[in-house]
Order: structure tokens, then C-alpha cells, then sequence
């Protein structure tokens, strides 16, 4: 309701509940429509509120600034459905085999899988200077901002700035989504390490162990079922990224097969099929990734 | 005793054997098929580093373009947040029917969770493609393509969160009497709300990055900005483009976590 | 007239699990009837039954002079907001206000726009207040519920089924996750609203002793069936025996203590 409030009675029934006995709403307060008031009195309610009109009114001002380029909407929904209907109700493979689908289908798989694996090593080693309960506060600060920035720069951006010097292949794609993966996991990582009690480092160092000792002793055996839920996560993720950054960039995979479909072969069955070889392929990864979850923990 | 002791001992160790070994063979396999040589990217690393710290700055020209830069940027930011508001919505009435917490009807129930399925597994590459012969090189392409993937993923989300916070008070409310739109408005909204604006928060944030991606596949927004100095070699324009993305996502972030700790 | 009539009830789950077989009961007005027995005896799903948030397999379900077993909709919202219900886990909207969820208790009796909105009366609101009052929670009104123990969140919960102006109140463990205080002051409070507002209560219980000193009936319930029903003073060592399927010994209860308890 409102968050201005008229006291309904005097000040004293509150401080005494003795006096309040005989009068009967002497707790409850009015709001400014002079009705009883309910709601409870939060910060975060207010918050949620002016959060909630905030977005409706970004939102309004983005459709009215955006520019539509005078297209005839319903001519482009009317086309649009057609082009879903040949995509997703018949797909079929021209240009290619069902091997070399599924071979491309595997470089994806592998370009993530690199990543993931690079990833998860570096943000291994930097979350333990990056998790303010075990490593230096400052030296927390710095490489958690480092790895704010490295993730602010979308993957497809790092893969293209490698690829200058690098050349537009796997080196630059898997560097790429490595940076992505990196950053990402090092947050991660550091809160689960951020969440360990503090007795437990306490006890350790109490007994003269080294940051080392702590590391193997408590870190990785209490943080260990966390660490393997968000790599296979972000496997998932980079499975996914790397199928885009092969249509984006051209990185190779069978994201590259679905790029030159669409945008080079205009063969809508095509994409189709290749569609539901990736949807397919990121059920599976989601049923194992599942799996393994309920497994660690 | 000591020999329970030893066996542990060696059961970790063979574990820890196995993980490791496995990853190595999964490490080589890759490779080979990617054809990626760990020496290529250890070798190319320092010299695309050295590449980013000198050639990859903006330069006077490309400050000549800021005004430019910014003009595109503002409207992939005001596109994720307009995508995320609406999917937002759609994904939370959708989730209404696909909780089982609400008990809507079994058929509508997997018809929900089927949905939510496709739009999230289908790539948004792919949306952006199939879009793009319909609408051309146009502000929507963009905006139904980031909002299919963002429907998907959040209505998901949604359902998980519905069925794992709400379930308890919609069952008391249940058993006042309530209807299902007292239930929605008293029980799921109040106890679904922190997690939900949470979700939307962290998906701006993301559509911010996928929007820059979409943009180089469909020629709008700030990802054909990139696209386009890039291709023309224009590198102090580009990595200016890139600055400009940084620092708004990292505004971005920093204003969702304020806004998560005081509205949890 | 009896207020509640279970015929030949039985529940099934997935047409195999029996969680309810023949279940036959009366129960009268200004009853306090405690339900025991062994977790997964089939006491909640029993309980569930009578405000139909579980339906029912087989048999009849007669309440306040009326066949309820397969009414739906809008009717069925109507029986519901005569039987308020406690949770163990309080089920309460944890960000709302404390007067917020109870004014939830006259949500079945209101139009829709005024419940989906949350607009109630001043007369409703000041009836919560009451009852609130009542209750001891007279300074709580405005706190959010996740500010609350345990102990008051139940109270509120007790607030808001009384809020329903119910003819019978089921209580399903209400206190099953409080300390011993706690779960005295709640057993009280059920006991007196019992007594004063003449609401018939039924609540489920697996500490032994604390059925004994409450309730004026017992209904011990073993494998989906009733195998006690009748007066606490009745209840011996060998029936807690069948309805627990161990050794009397083995429970920790004190039956004699319960016996010449408060009661």
C-alpha cells in the first residue's frame, strides 16, 4: 500500500503494553487513505517496487525509441511462421552426411570440453587467492575485479580478439571460450570456498598448517561436490557457447555448418536438421549433467 | 582398524588416479579432433596479449565515434531490459501452469514443460537466423530471438523456484478456500518475488553479452558496430566498442548485486 | 448431528501404495480428537481427506450434514473455508506481514479482484487484529513473517484458521518442530479455542503423552488403518504397542503421567 503512516493512536500504548489492554487497536496504524495499513514497513518492499516501475518504464521508453525501419509486421509473423514451420517440421540433410554432421557435432563437443578443462584449471588455482576467507583480502579485491572485467567481455568478442593474432581456428576459439569459463568459474568457485565455516580453517591453522595444508586438507574435500556441479554447468554452457561462436565467428564445429545453412545456403531444412542434432545433444549433456549432480552429492 | 584405514587411502588414491587419467584422455582426445596444439596456444598467447595492450586500444579516432558507440550501446541495453521485463512476465504464467505445486491439468502441465524445453534448447543463434529472413536486419530480429531463449530459460527457472519456495503457503491457502487467482496474487507472487527479480536481474545481464553476439549475426544493435570495425581492421575503434560493453555490464552487475542484498 | 462422518474411506496411490484402508469415524461437535500413530501411518493423508486437499479412493466423506467426497470448484472452496488447517511447517508467506496472512484466513469468502489485491474490510482487519491480540502477537502485527520464532509463526497460523470463523480446525503435527515450551503454549491455545469458540479440533500427533493430556478421544491409526478409537484413559501399554508395531518400552512416553496429567 502506502509507506506514509499516521499514527492512529498516541505514541505511549506502543512503548506500554499494559495500557493497551482495554483499548483494541491500539498497535494498528492507518495509511494515508485513513484505512487501516496491513502491509509490513520494508526496505526491500520499497526496493522491489521501485525496481518493478523502473523496468516497466525502460521498457516503454525502449519500444518507443527503438527503430523499426517501417517493417510490415504482419508480413514478417506471417513469414516468419513459415520459416518455422520448414525448420522445425521438415528438416533434411542436403549438403551433408549424417557422419559429417556428427563428426562437426564432436568438434563442438571437444572445443567445449577443452575449454572447460582450461577453464576449470586456472579458476581452480586463482579462486584460492580470490576467496577472502583463505587468501589476502587485497589480493581478493584485485583478481575478483580482474575476473569481473574478463567476464563482462562476451565470449564471441574474446574469440575474434584472439583470432587476430592467432588466426580464426581452434587455437582462437578454444583461448576464447577458456577466458569466458575461466572468469566464470573463479566467482564460483570462490563462493563455495567463501561459504567453508570459519572453524574449520581456524582449527587448521590453530594446528600450524601451511595455505597449502588448509587447501588440500579442508578446501577441496569440503567444496569438492560444488566444484564438479558447476563445471559440468558450465560445460553445459560452454557446449553451447561454442556452438555459437562457431555461427558468429566461424570457429569451426557445427556451428559453423548451421552459419553457412542459414546464412550462406538460405537452406532452411538443413538448419532444421542441424538444429535438432545440437537440441538433441544439449538434452543429453542436461540428463548427465543431472545425473552427476545427484551422484557427487 | 588399520587396515580400513589403508584401503580408504587407497580407494582415494585410485579414485583421484582415474578422475585424473580421465581428464588427461579427454584432454588428448580433444585435441586431436580439434586439431588444438597445446604448444599453438601456449606460443600464441603472448604474442595476442602483447597484440591487446598495443594495437588493441582505442585510438583518436575512435573517439570521433563515441557518440556513435554509445547511441547503439544504450539500445542493446535497453533491449535486454525490455526483452527480460516482458519474457519476465510471459515466462512467470507460463511457469503458473507448469508448476505442480498449482496442480493445473496434467496435459497442460507437460505441454508447459515441453515448451519451455524447446525455446531453451534451440540455440539463439539459430532464432536469430531463422529470424533474420522474415524481419531483415531489424531491431525485432533481435528481440525475438533473445526473447525465445530468455522465455525458455526462465520459465524453467521459474517452475523450479515456484514449486520449491510456494508449495507450502499455496497448500495452506488452498485450504482457506482460496481460488487460483487469490493463491497466484496472496501466496506465489510474496513468496516467489526475491528469486524472481533475482533471475531477471541476472538474465538483463546475460542478454546484454548474447545480444552483442546476436548483433554480429543479424547486423544490429552494438555487435554490428564490433562486427563492422573489426572487419575493417579498425582495431582502436573496436576495442573501444568492447571498453564500452565492459563497463556497462560491469554497472550493470554491480547495481543487481545492491539491488539483491536489500531486497532479499 | 455429527459434524464429520468418515465411511468406508480408503486411499490409494498410484493404484498401488494403500495409504488408507476402511477407514470408519464419527466425530462430534466440541470434540479435541488426537490422531497417533508411526510416521507413514497414513495420519496426514487422513487428514487431508476431510478438507479434501487429497481426495479420496473409495467411500463416503460427510461434513456438517453434507456428502463432500466429490464436490469441485467453487463448492468445494466453500466447505474448505469451514475447516481451518495448522501446518507443521507453519506454511506461511514469509515476506508478508503477520496480519497479512492472517487476513488470509477470509480469502475463501471474498471476490476475487478484493483477495487477488489484498483489499479487506476495516471490520476484517480489526477482527485479525483481535485475534491476533488474543494470542499474545498484539505487537507483531506489522512484523514480516521470517522475523518471527517458531513458536509465534504457528500462533499466526493458528490466527489465521481461526480468522476462517471454521467449524473445525485440523491440525497436522502443529507441533512436531517446536521445543517443549513452545509446543506447550500452542497445545493450550488449541485447547482453549477448542473450549471457548466451541471449534471441534482434530490433530494429528506422534508424541503419545501429549495426546493423552489433550484430547478427549484418541484415534490410533497403523498401516492406513484405525486400530484405536476411544478415551485416552482407556488407551493401555498393548494398544500403544499395535499402533507403534513396537515394544511399549522402546516409546518414550509415560502413560500413566499423561493419565493424571492436566486433564
Amino acid at each position: 500500500m502506502s509507506e506514509v503512516v499516521i499514527k492512529y493512536e498516541n505514541a505511549a500504548g506502543k512503548q506500554n503494553n499494559t495500557t493497551c489492554q482495554d483499548s483494541i487497536t491500539c498497535n494498528l496504524e492507518k495509511n494515508i487513505f485513513g484505512k487501516i495499513r496491513i502491509a509490513a514497513h520494508s526496505k526491500s518492499n520499497l526496493a522491489i517496487k521501485i525496481l518493478i516501475i523502473s523496468l516497466i518504464a525502460i521498457s516503454t521508453i525502449a519500444f518507443l525509441t527503438f527503430d523499426y525501419k517501417e517493417i510490415n509486421f504482419a508480413e514478417a509473423i506471417m513469414a516468419t511462421l513459415h520459416n518455422v514451420k520448414t525448420v522445425f517440421l521438415e528438416p533434411a540433410l542436403r549438403r551433408d552426411t549424417v557422419m559429417g554432421v556428427a563428426y562437426q557435432l564432436f568438434v563442438t563437443f571437444c572445443l567445449g570440453m577443452l575449454a572447460t578443462i582450461f577453464g576449470a584449471l586456472f579458476a581452480l588455482i586463482c579462486s584460492l587467492f580470490c576467496a577472502k576467507n583463505i587468501s589476502h583480502p587485497a589480493a581478493a579485491t584485485v583478481i575478483k575485479s580482474f575476473v569481473a572485467v574478463v567476464r563482462a567481455v562476451p565470449t564471441v568478442l574474446w574469440v575474434l580478439i584472439f583470432a587476430v593474432s592467432a588466426g580464426l581456428g581452434s587455437v582462437a576459439a578454444v583461448i576464447g571460450l577458456t577466458f569466458h569459463s575461466f572468469a566464470y568459474l573463479t566467482k564460483v568457485y570462490a563462493e563455495s570456498i567463501e561459504e567453508i565455516g570459519a572453524g574449520t580453517i581456524e582449527a587448521l591453522r590453530a594446528n600450524g598448517a601451511n595455505f597449502w595444508q588448509i587447501v588440500c586438507q579442508a578446501v577441496i574435500p569440503a567444496t569438492l561436490s560444488y566444484i564438479v556441479a558447476w563445471t559440468f554447468m558450465r560445460f553445459e554452457i560452454n557446449f553451447a557457447n561454442a556452438v555459437a561462436v562457431g555461427a558468429a565467428a566461424g570457429a569451426g564445429g557445427i556451428g559453423y555448418n548451421l552459419y553457412m545453412a542459414g546464412s550462406m545456403y538460405f537452406d532452411l531444412h538443413e538448419m532444421g536438421f542441424l538444429t535438432y542434432v545440437v537440441v538433441i545433444a544439449v538434452i543429453i549433456l542436461e540428463v548427465i549433467s543431472t545425473k552427476i549432480k545427484t551422484i557427487v552429492r | 582398524m588399520v587396515k580400513d584405514k589403508q584401503t580408504i587411502f587407497q580407494k582415494r588414491k585410485i579414485a583421484y588416479f582415474t578422475v585424473f587419467s580421465s581428464i588427461l584422455a579427454l584432454y588428448i582426445l580433444s585435441s586431436i579432433v580439434t586439431e588444438f596444439k597445446l604448444t599453438d596456444g601456449v606460443m600464441a598467447f603472448p604474442e595476442a596479449a602483447s597484440w591487446i595492450v598495443h594495437k588493441f586500444v582505442p585510438d583518436a579516432k575512435a573517439f570521433t565515434r563515441f557518440p556513435k558507440i554509445m547511441d547503439r550501446l544504450l539500445e542493446t541495453a535497453l533491449l535486454s531490459v525490455a526483452v527480460t521485463s516482458i519474457a519476465t512476465v510471459v515466462a512467470f504464467i507460463f511457469s503458473l501452469f507448469g508448476s505442480r505445486t498449482l496442480k493445473s491439468h496434467g496435459i497442460l502441465n507437460q505441454a508447459v514443460r515441453m515448451t519451455a524445453a524447446f525455446f531453451r534448447n534451440v540455440p539463439d543463434v539459430v532464432w536469430a537466423m531463422l529470424l533474420m529472413f522474415s524481419f531483415g536486419q531489424n531491431i525485432l530480429t533481435g528481440f525475438l530471438a533473445l526473447f525465445f531463449s530468455t522465455f525458455g530459460m526462465l520459465t524453467r527457472s521459474f517452475i523450479e523456484t515456484i514449486d520449491e519456495v510456494s508449495s507450502a503457503c499455496v497448500e495452506a491457502l488452498d485450504a482457506t478456500g482460496a481460488n487460483f487467482a487469490q493463491i497466484v496474487f496472496q501466496g506465489v507472487i510474496p513468496s516467489t518475488v526475491t528469486a524472481l527479480i533475482t533471475w531477471a536481474l541476472y538474465m538483463i545481464e546475460t542478454n546484454i553479452r548474447s545480444a552483442t553476439l546476436i548483433g554480429i549475426l543479424t547486423a544490429t544493435g552494438i555487435g554490428y558496430l564490433f562486427d563492422m570495425y573489426y572487419k575493417r581492421l579498425e582495431f582502436g575503434s573496436a576495442s573501444l566498442v568492447v571498453i564500452c560493453i565492459v563497463v556497462l555490464v560491469i554497472i550493470i552487475e554491480n547495481i543487481s548485486n545492491k539491488l539483491r542484498k536489500v531486497i532479499s | 448431528m455429527p459434524i464429520l462422518e468418515f465411511k468406508n474411506v480408503s486411499k490409494i496411490y498410484d493404484n498401488v501404495t494403500k495409504a488408507l484402508e476402511d477407514i470408519n469415524f464419527t466425530v462430534e461437535e466440541g470434540e479435541f480428537i488426537s490422531i497417533i500413530g508411526p510416521s507413514g501411518a497414513g495420519k496426514s493423508t487422513l487428514l487431508r481427506c476431510i478438507n479434501r486437499l487429497i481426495d479420496a479412493s473409495q467411500g463416503e466423506i460427510i461434513f456438517d450434514g453434507q456428502d463432500i467426497t466429490h464436490v469441485k470448484g467453487k463448492e468445494l472452496r466453500s466447505i474448505r473455508t469451514k475447516t481451518g488447517m495448522i501446518f507443521q511447517h507453519y506454511n506461511l508467506v514469509d515476506r508478508l506481514s503477520v496480519i497479512e496472512n492472517v487476513l488470509h484466513g477470509t480469502l475463501g469468502k471474498k471476490s476475487t479482484i478484493s483477495g487477488m489485491f489484498g483489499h479487506y474490510t476495516e471490520d476484517e482487519k480489526t477482527r485479525a487484529f483481535k485475534i491476533l491480540k488474543e494470542l499474545g502477537l498484539g505487537e507483531f502485527v506489522y512484523k514480516r513473517c521470517d522475523e518471527l520464532s517458531g513458536g509465534q509463526k504457528q500462533r499466526v497460523g493458528i490466527a489465521r484458521a481461526i480468522m476462517q470463523q471454521p467449524k473445525l480446525i485440523l491440525c497436522d503435527e502443529p507441533i512436531a518442530s517446536l521445543d517443549p515450551k513452545a509446543s506447550k503454549v500452542i497445545m493450550d491455545q488449541l485447547v482453549s479455542i477448542n473450549k471457548n469458540k466451541k471449534i471441534t479440533c482434530i490433530v494429528n500427533l506422534h508424541q503419545v503423552d501429549v495426546a493423552l493430556r489433550y484430547s478427549t478421544r484418541i484415534i490410533g491409526v497403523a498401516s492406513g488403518k484405525i486400530v484405536y478409537d476411544g478415551l485416552p484413559e482407556n488407551l493401555n501399554q498393548e494398544t500403544i504397542h499395535k499402533i507403534y508395531q513396537s515394544n511399549a518400552n522402546d516409546l518414550i512416553t509415560d502413560v500413566s503421567g499423561g493419565v493424571h496429567g492436566e486433564r
